[in-house]
Formats: C-alpha cells, sequence, structure tokens
C-alpha cells in the first residue's frame, strides 16, 4: 500500500488562534452519526462557524479572505478530547493539508498521521508572527518543508518540528499503517500463540 | 534496576520494530462500538480482507442508543443506520455482539471489565478516548481512531510511538466526602491537561490501592483528560477477586497459573520511571470544574480563580462566570448520574445513599442512567431504581446518554448541567451553550436536591 510520498505543503493559511481547541469543536457530535466519512468536511468547526439560529458568524473560516486557505495555524493541545477521527477526517475533506500548532493531542496526532493530514509544531513566538503576517496578508504562501522541518514564507524562514517515525513515514509514503502491519502477519500470528490469555 | 508494568507488557506484545522508531504491537482484546467502526468495516472490505482474529473482538452499542424509548427502528434513523451496521458488521465476520437482547449491553468500557474481558497484562484498543479505564486492571489500554479500528481489525496490531512512564502516587486517606472523581479532576487540575503527553500513567499509592475496582475505573478513565492516552494501576487481591467467576475470566483450571501470570507483570518494586510525582490525599476536597476543559476545577470551598491568561477568559466568557466570587449556590438546571466515568454500581449507590428519603428540587431535570445492562439490573435489584425514582430522578436504560450529544438526552440552550461525566468541553452535551460541570456522584445528588451547585458535606451532613 505505498502511497505517494509527502515532501513538502505548500498553501495558504488561515489562523484558528486559542488553546485546547477539542475534537468535540472541531467535529461536533451531532455530524458523528454516519457510516462514512463522505460529506464531513462541511460540518468542519460548525458550532464555531454557525450560531444557534444558523447564522453565520465571524470565525475565521466564515472570512472570504481566508477561503481558499489550505493550511490552520492554531495553539496548544490542538485536537485534545475525544479519539474521534472524524476529526482530521472533517479537517481533511474540508480542503485541508497540513495543521501548524504550539502542540497536539496525541490521539489526533496519530489519527491525521495515518490520513496524510501533515502536524508540525512550532513555536508559541513564531506562531503569533505567522498568524500576524497571514492576517495582514491572507495570499501569503506557505511552504512546510518536511524534510527540513521547515516553513518558509514572505521570504523568512520558521523552525518547526515533526515527530521522527511521522517525518519518515510522510517521506516514505508509508503513513497509512495498514500496509507495512500486513506484511508482518506471519509474525502476528507467531506471537498470538505465545500470548497467555485468549477469550474462547 | 527493575521493569514497570508499562514495559512489562509492552515488551510481550511486540510484533516488530517498524521504520522510523515505530513499534507494531499486538491487541489481545479489542472492544468495538457502532459509531467509529462502520468506516473502519467499510475500508477493509474494500481492500477484501478479513477480520484477522474475530474471537478477540467484542462489540456493543452505547453512544447513539436512546436511554427512554428504544424500540426498533430508532426514531432517529441515522442511529437505526448505525445500529443495523454494527449488526451487519459482527455477524459477517463472526464477532460476538452485545446488543439489547444480550442482557449485556451497555457503555464499552463498563461492559469489559464486567464480563471479565479487561484482565491484568493484556493489551486492550477500542475506538473511543476513554479506553484506558481498563488500566484499572493492569491492562494497557488505547483509544484509537477509525484507521486504527481498521488495522486492528486487519492485523489485530497497530503501529504505536513508545511512551513514557510517568508514577502519580497518592498517599494517604481521603476526607470524608471526597471520592476517586476529585482524586482524578485535581490530578488534572496539577498535572494539566496536556501534561501527559507523551506519557503513560502509572496511578499508585497508597490512597489508589485503597480504591474500590469502581474507584480505580473512575480515575484511569480519565487519564486522556489529562493528555495521557494511557493509565493504568498494578493488579492485586482486589482486582483478582473482582474477575473471579466474571464470564470471559479465567475459570478455576486455570485460574492459579493466570494469577502467577498476573503477578509477574506488575512493576518491580525497584522500577524504573521517567517522571515521579507525588501527592497527599488530605489536600482534596470535592472538586466542580467550572470551566471548559477538566484542569479549570476547584475545591468545592474555593472561590473561582482570578486570571487573565485568554483560555480563563474564553472560558468565563462562555460559563457566564464571575472570577473571585462563589461556584456554589450556582443554580442548575440538569442533573446527571451516569457515564463510563460514573455510571457502575458503586457509584449509584453512593448517590442513592444520600437521596434517600429527599427530593430533587423542582426546577431540576435529574437523569440516572445506569451504565450498562447488568449495572441496571444490580441496581434494581437492590432497589436503588426505587430510591431515584422517588428522589424525583428519572431512571433510564444503558447507553452514554448525556455523556455526548449523540442520542435524545441533550441540554437545551446554556443549561447548566451538574454532571458526573468526563469532559466539559464546550457544546458537549448538545447544545452549542450547554454548560457542564463535573463533579461526584455524590456531589451531583447534593446540587439536584439543593437546585444549586452545594458542598455535599453541608448538605448531607458529612463529618
Ligand atoms: S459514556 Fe461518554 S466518555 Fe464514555 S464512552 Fe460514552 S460517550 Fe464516551
Amino acid at each position: 500500500m505505498s502511497i505517494n510520498p509527502i515532501k513538502k505543503v505548500t498553501g495558504k493559511a488561515v489562523p484558528i488562534l486559542g488553546d485546547d481547541i477539542d475534537t468535540d469543536r472541531i467535529i461536533p457530535a451531532r455530524y458523528l452519526k454516519c457510516v462514512t466519512f463522505d460529506g464531513i468536511g462541511e460540518f468542519a468547526f460548525y458550532d464555531e462557524r454557525f450560531d444557534a439560529n444558523g447564522k453565520p458568524t465571524n470565525h475565521p473560516m466564515n472570512d472570504p479572505k481566508y477561503k481558499d486557505a489550505s493550511i490552520i495555524i492554531s495553539g496548544n493541545n490542538f485536537g485534545c478530547g475525544s479519539s474521534r477521527e472524524h476529526a482530521p477526517q472533517s479537517i481533511k475533506r474540508a480542503g485541508f493539508s497540513a495543521i501548524i500548532a504550539e502542540s497536539f493531542a496525541e490521539i489526533f496526532y496519530g489519527n491525521s498521521t495515518t490520513l496524510g493530514l501533515v502536524c508540525v509544531t512550532m513555536s508559541r513566538s513564531d506562531i503569533n508572527e505567522l498568524a500576524e503576517i497571514v492576517k495582514s496578508a491572507p495570499e501569503t504562501v506557505l511552504e512546510i518543508d518536511i524534510e527540513a522541518e521547515n516553513v518558509r514564507l514572505a521570504g523568512k524562514n520558521y523552525k518547526c518540528e515533526i515527530k521522527p517515525s511521522t517525518k519518515k513515514a510522510l517521506l516514505d509514503g508509508e503513513y497509512d499503517s495498514l500496509g507495512i502491519l500486513l506484511k508482518n502477519i506471519d509474525k502476528v500470528k507467531e506471537l498470538e500463540k505465545s500470548l497467555k490469555y485468549s477469550f474462547v | 534496576m527493575g521493569k514497570n508494568l508499562f514495559q512489562k507488557v509492552w515488551d510481550l506484545h511486540k510484533v516488530a520494530d517498524l521504520p522510523g522508531g515505530r513499534v507494531q504491537l499486538f491487541i489481545g482484546l479489542h472492544l468495538i462500538h457502532e459509531v467509529t467502526s462502520p468506516q473502519a468495516f467499510a475500508m477493509i472490505k474494500e481492500m477484501g480482507l478479513k477480520v484477522a482474529f474475530p474471537d478477540r473482538t467484542f462489540a456493543t452499542c452505547d453512544h447513539i442508543i436512546p436511554t427512554d424509548d428504544t424500540k426498533r427502528p430508532f426514531q432517529d434513523p441515522l442511529a437505526e443506520e448505525m445500529m443495523q451496521a454494527l449488526e451487519k458488521n459482527t455477524k459477517e465476520h463472526g464477532i460476538t455482539f452485545f446488543g439489547p437482547e444480550s442482557g449485556y449491553q451497555g457503555v464499552v468500557h463498563i461492559v469489559g471489565p464486567e464480563l471479565g474481558l479487561t484482565q491484568p497484562g493484556i493489551t486492550v484498543a477500542c475506538g473511543d478516548s476513554h479506553t484506558a479505564t481498563h488500566g484499572a486492571f493492569g491492562a494497557i489500554a488505547f483509544g484509537i481512531g477509525t484507521s486504527q479500528v481498521r488495522d486492528v481489525l486487519a492485523t489485530q496490531t497497530m503501529a504505536l510511538n513508545t511512551f513514557k512512564v510517568r508514577r502519580v502516587e497518592v498517599n494517604g486517606n481521603l476526607r470524608p466526602g471526597v471520592y476517586a472523581k476529585d482524586v482524578i479532576l485535581y490530578l488534572i487540575r496539577k498535572l494539566g491537561v496536556n501534561g501527559g503527553i507523551g506519557y503513560a500513567y502509572e496511578f499508585a499509592g497508597s490512597t489508589i490501592e485503597g480504591l474500590s475496582m469502581e474507584g480505580r475505573m473512575t480515575i484511569c478513565n480519565m487519564a486522556i483528560e489529562g493528555g495521557a492516552r494511557v493509565g493504568y494501576i498494578n493488579p492485586d487481591e482486589k482486582t483478582y477477586e473482582y474477575l473471579k467467576g466474571k464470564k470471559y475470566a479465567p475459570k478455576s483450571d486455570r485460574w492459579d497459573e493466570m494469577v502467577a501470570y498476573w503477578e509477574s507483570i506488575k512493576s518491580d518494586k525497584d522500577a524504573e520511571y521517567d517522571d515521579v510525582v507525588v501527592f497527599n490525599a488530605e489536600d482534596i476536597e470535592p472538586m466542580v470544574t467550572w470551566g471548559i476543559n477538566p484542569e479549570q476545577a476547584i475545591g468545592i470551598s474555593e472561590k473561582l480563580p482570578e486570571n487573565n491568561n485568554p483560555s480563563f477568559q474564553e472560558a468565563y466568557e462562555y460559563m457566564k462566570f464571575t472570577p473571585g466570587t462563589s461556584i456554589k449556590g450556582t443554580k442548575i438546571d440538569v442533573a446527571f448520574i451516569g457515564s463510563c466515568t460514573n455510571g457502575r454500581i458503586e457509584d449509584l449507590r453512593e448517590a442513592a445513599k444520600y437521596l434517600e428519603g429527599k427530593k430533587v428540587a423542582k426546577h431540576v431535570k435529574a437523569l440516572a442512567v445506569p451504565g450498562s445492562a447488568t449495572v441496571k439490573a444490580k441496581a434494581e435489584a437492590e432497589g436503588l431504581d426505587k430510591i431515584f425514582i422517588e428522589a424525583g430522578f428519572e431512571w433510564r436504560n444503558p447507553g452514554c446518554s448525556m455523556c455526548l450529544a449523540m442520542n435524545p438526552d441533550k441540554l437545551i440552550g446554556d443549561q447548566i448541567c451538574a454532571s458526573t461525566s468526563n469532559r466539559n468541553f464546550k457544546g458537549r452535551q448538545g447544545s452549542s451553550s450547554g454548560r457542564t460541570i463535573l463533579m461526584s456522584p455524590a456531589m451531583v445528588a447534593a446540587a439536584a436536591v439543593t437546585g444549586e451547585i452545594s458542598d455535599l458535606r453541608e448538605v448531607f451532613d458529612i463529618k
């Protein structure tokens, strides 16, 4: 299951700032009632983007100036909360290919990696600087270089970080784990026999 | 230097090192439910794969199931569709499904332990972030996303980065009116909602050892709210006593052999940890959350914190509370006792003990939702249902209910709910302006009776 390696992500960005943006905010639970992920992109950040009467709020994703953004800039502990893969799925299907944040919740980070949704971390001060640039010049194009762990925009370079195993998986195109897991299926069967417990 | 339980169990389940430093880990027990599994089944079907070890996979339904009218088809067609998908997928792949007719249905993290599926020294995965609950038995349990559910269905393994292990020790006697729920809210407040990222938490110390299995499950359940994907407690006699005679627990002919195994995976006395933190049980008082994440919690007698940091401001704006004031006396609209954190028999007993002979305040809607059919039957055999109903609670059927908004139980507008669940995120209980205040079941009982956030020690005269 070798998929396309991901070496770089290029695109405009939208700042969705704040800390601890949890998965209930990214995709409200009522939109988890589905048996496929099709169409889930529409509901990304739904309750933040629309008020109780369905009227659009001033959420950055509703702002026409960020219309074609494909990179999210956010704060600390992004994606905390539930293990729902619906969260990264909805972000990806809403047209995003990367998230730059100060830190990520672990399950969200893993779920995103499997989908090839690139998550990189950066210092708070650099994130604020990036967000300021993007706010005043939303047409600015960012380039995330995964190999170099670097974000380039407006002629400047910013250091970003990515977990070594994730970096390798993205660069090798093996971020969807199932392919590599299946290769070891004989070893899996052997290990199963060595376990002390079963439920039959 | 010795090894801790996490390292021992990890090593026993490690299939291979993967490129880039990840590890392929065998998952001994896979629990599935209706919300995160249908897409995973669709993915393996598309690839022409089968479930690798159907005997190691068990299913139940909890998130979407209504707790009042459970007649099929469900009134919500989307809920019905998800239920049917689970019925079909489990049948097609030969997976045991504990549906409502089985008599064992309930919240997945309550069902696993009470069937004896959850055992020491095993690895568990489930497409739900509160899977760490199973760690209360000395299992290593991971909450996973749908692609990983797919991986576990197809290979019974998943790719994981290694974890660091932090020993979180709590020592001493709990003060009267203080419960496991207060301990974990206290720990999250101290260690932060993201303090556990990259860590497995080993909960230890005399306070933790002194807790019942139910209390231990409450602690491990909320490890993820502190950022730790894995939380566990070393098994002991209490663990073995709980397991004895359970449906899937080892039978007498294998019992001694399994106890020997369970003893062997316990953390060594001289085990190494990446970090150790120590707390004192006597510093903990009944806790309540006041904000929009579980770290934003205070002892009931404290004032709401004054702090200019933006996340506090955001929380105050959402909760409509004023810094520097007391949270005691805040009027509530709804009282909810249930969920995988506090929907077990002991939780119901404790709340019922205080509710007996009392009445829920007139303006409060109160729900008691047993975590599973087994809990419900036990509670009814003990007459707890009558106590709840006489006090003015609605007595419901098992499910996740008002823990999250995927079934008909929801808050309306900016209602305030005193809740025994685990998340006070914005909108968590089904209204995008609904407000959740987390606390122990006995504290919810106190709030229900007075109609406002109260100190149970004053309400029920606990000294
Ligand atoms: S009770 Fe709540 S936290 Fe537990 S599994 Fe259900 S929805 Fe998740």
